[in-house]
């Protein structure tokens, strides 16, 4: 440390700006916090920033149970099942389909393997809108269409392209002799991959299944275009929820609402978010 | 425990030609080293044997029976890594069992051979560690018990103590013998050290370029190397390898070395090099071992296949146990593993003997040894 009179200006400068950028990240997240713990009246007469006076936690239970989404006054919950029940088969379908990919990719040599990876990579940067008409297709000639096993199809599907290149690049890292090993001592295709490298793995399976989970939990154009009422995931919900064109324009409501639909991804980073920086680190520099 | 033929092998990549037409037929409980440069091809023919590569060409056969075309986990042979290949995520017992736990072994008999091999090896006190807690010696000897579990017909060995530093590497390699001794075990072993191979084999195979440049016992290769690449492979320092004309001298074969200034200096041979007599009057290339080389006061019997003759001494590196001396002998650099308790005067003409019965002759053009 530096303990020299300048050192110590300069280190208090440091801390003040950091404070400062910090309050600026967190300001957002205390204005829905403070806000959907007030009655509405507090909203529409008083300041946005201000504490509540009256506290309450009736428009959590009102986004939760009771606010008037689909036909009936479900409130979020049967939405918010929805989104589990989509993301969660499609984070594991997708990461293990990307982990296979990463496997064939890296420890079989075949014709064209870098140019099917090349075309593997290129679905990264397809933007959702223009498969959009061609997934619909898809969707219908599958018979999937409006139903939670179509978008969890779809985000697995739009997923692989990400998911492989997560596992090609970590796999091209991983020691040949490994596998080479394994198979002399008669593990087949799926024992090597079972035994060897997804044992081997747990940093870049922290990576992608925290991407995979956030992106498809946040994802709503494909929610939006190809459910139905019943198979709404949350995004889809919420937004329905907010820009609901009758009645009062309830902000707590909207604010918890909001809040609600952003704690599994935050739950997700908390728990993992350290894996995840030593995971995207892993695989570009050795050791 | 096996005999493995390899009838013609080749392997390429293209147009690059790796291997060029490799047969070697091994006995049962034979030791044969593959030594080579980089990039000589050992490797590649280790990994034919071991069925991780395909062959372009020939046939491979185990105990007489083609395993050609069959897959690796089903031809009976195990294999030690480079870099030991233990699975990180398991313990060293699981590391030795799982082998055994992929061809369905049952538990106790898995148990049993972990303990059996664990004591042969001495690691029963490592066996519930993982390979990232373990020494770098103690990784080695994990591998080689993962290999020894499943009893193979075939063991391979790549480069396995490369990664080791010079002491535990010599420890190693005396293990490995006596291994190979109490086991009786047919062993193929790839290193790029040419002392590994020649303690180690029963017989070595010298490549280069994808062909084996001679297949002989290590006494052989040392002794007569079939050519002039096996002769400065095989040896350190290398052999030292001159000019010199086939002359009739008196009688009796000699050999002319022309000195830098136009004299030639003679070295008069023996009886046994009269199958030099084709090459009269023609060039030979002369290879002389630097242990040969002596002072004439050393004390040697003279047994009358001692020539002696006159060099300067141009630098002395003593290494403790002998001391090499680069000599100038009439503009050819030889090299001379010297006693180290002599004082040599650098930069001075000094006389030398010679011991001419291990003396080789090879072919200018071919490079091939005359015999």
């Amino acid at each position: 440390m530096d303990k020299t009179p300048v050192g110590q200006v300069a280190r208090v400068a440091l801390y003040l700006i950091l404070i400062i950028t910090a309050f600026a990240f967190i300001l957002p997240v205390y204005v829905m916090v403070v806000n959907s713990l007030k009655p509405l009246d507090e909203i529409r007469n008083g300041n946005l920033m201000a504490l509540p006076i009256d506290w309450t936690i009736e428009p959590w239970l009102m986004a939760w149970s009771k606010s008037q989404i689909g036909v009936q006054a479900t409130g979020l919950k049967p939405y918010f099942i929805n989104s589990f029940l989509l993301v969660i088969p499609s984070v594991i379908l997708s990461t293990l389909i990307g982990a296979m990919n990463g496997y064939i990719l890296t420890q079989f040599t075949f014709r064209f393997a870098n140019t099917l990876f090349a075309a593997m990579l290129f679905s990264v940067f397809i933007p959702f809108q223009i498969v959009l008409i061609p997934m619909a297709k898809t969707l219908g000639f599958l018979g999937l269409a409006g139903t939670v096993k179509g978008l969890i199809f779809v985000n697995t599907v739009y997923g692989i392209g990400f998911t492989t290149l997560f596992f090609r690049n970590y796999y091209a890292a991983f020691p040949n002799e490994l596998v080479r090993s394994a198979r002399m001592d008669g593990a087949g295709f799926f024992g090597v991959l079972h035994r060897i490298l997804l044992p081997n793995s747990a940093p870049i399976i922290v990576v992608t299944v925290i991407w995979q989970f956030t992106n498809i939990w946040n994802e709503f154009l494909f929610g939006a275009s190809f459910s139905d009422y019943t198979s709404f995931p949350l995004t889809v919900a919420l937004n329905n929820l907010v820009s609901a064109s009758t009645g009062v324009k309830e902000y707590n409501v909207h604010f918890a609402g909001a809040f609600i639909a952003a704690i599994p991804t935050l739950v997700v980073y908390l728990v993992s978010g350290k894996y995840f920086v030593r995971g995207l680190m892993a695989g570009s520099v050795k050791g | 425990m096996a005999s493995l033929d390899l009838v013609h092998i080749q392997k390429s990549f293209g147009p690059v030609h790796i291997l060029h037409d490799v047969s070697i037929a091994l006995k049962d409980g034979e030791f044969l080293v593959l030594v080579g440069p980089s990039g000589c091809g050992k490797s590649t023919l280790m990994n034919i044997i071991a069925g991780l590569e395909a062959p372009t060409g020939g046939a491979l056969k185990l105990d007489d029976q083609d395993i050609t075309q069959v897959a690796p986990a089903a031809r009976d042979i195990s294999m030690v890594f480079q870099s030991y290949a233990l699975y990180p995520n398991m313990t060293v017992a699981q590391n030795i069992q799982f082998p055994l736990e992929m061809r369905k072994v049952d538990k106790s008999t898995r148990a049993e051979r972990v303990k059996g091999v664990a004591k042969l090896l001495q690691i029963e006190h490592l066996l519930d560690r993982k390979p990232r807690q373990l020494s770098g010696g103690q990784r080695q000897r994990v591998a080689i018990g993962r290999a020894l579990a499943r009893e193979p017909k075939l063991y391979l060995f790549d480069e396995p103590l490369s990664n080791l530093d010079a002491q535990l590497r010599l420890d190693m390699r005396t293990e490995i013998k006596k291994l190979h001794q109490r086991l009786k075990s047919t062993i193929v072993y790839v290193t790029h050290d040419q002392i590994e191979a020649m303690t180690l084999a029963t017989r070595i195979a010298v490549m280069k370029g994808g062909v084996v440049q001679q297949l002989g016992t290590p006494h052989e290769v040392y002794n007569r190397p079939a050519n002039t690449f096996v002769a400065g492979f095989m040896g350190s320092p290398r052999m030292n390898l001159a000019r010199a004309q086939v002359v009739d001298a008196a009688g009796e074969i000699a050999l002319a070395f022309q000195a830098g200034n136009g004299d030639k200096i003679v070295l008069p041979l023996a009886k046994q090099f009269a199958y030099l007599r084709p090459y009269l009057g023609q060039e030979v290339i002369a290879g002389i071992r630097p242990e040969t080389i002596n002072l004439p006061n050393a004390s040697l019997a003279q047994k009358g296949l001692q020539r002696t003759f006159s060099a300067k001494i141009e630098v002395t590196e003593p290494t403790g146990a002998e001391t090499l001396a680069l000599l100038n002998f009439g503009g050819h650099e030889f090299t001379a593993t010297l006693d180290p308790d002599i004082a040599l005067s650098v930069g001075r003409e000094t006389q030398f003997t010679v011991d001419i019965t291990k003396l080789v002759c090879f072919d200018v053009k071919s490079e091939t040894l005359i015999a």
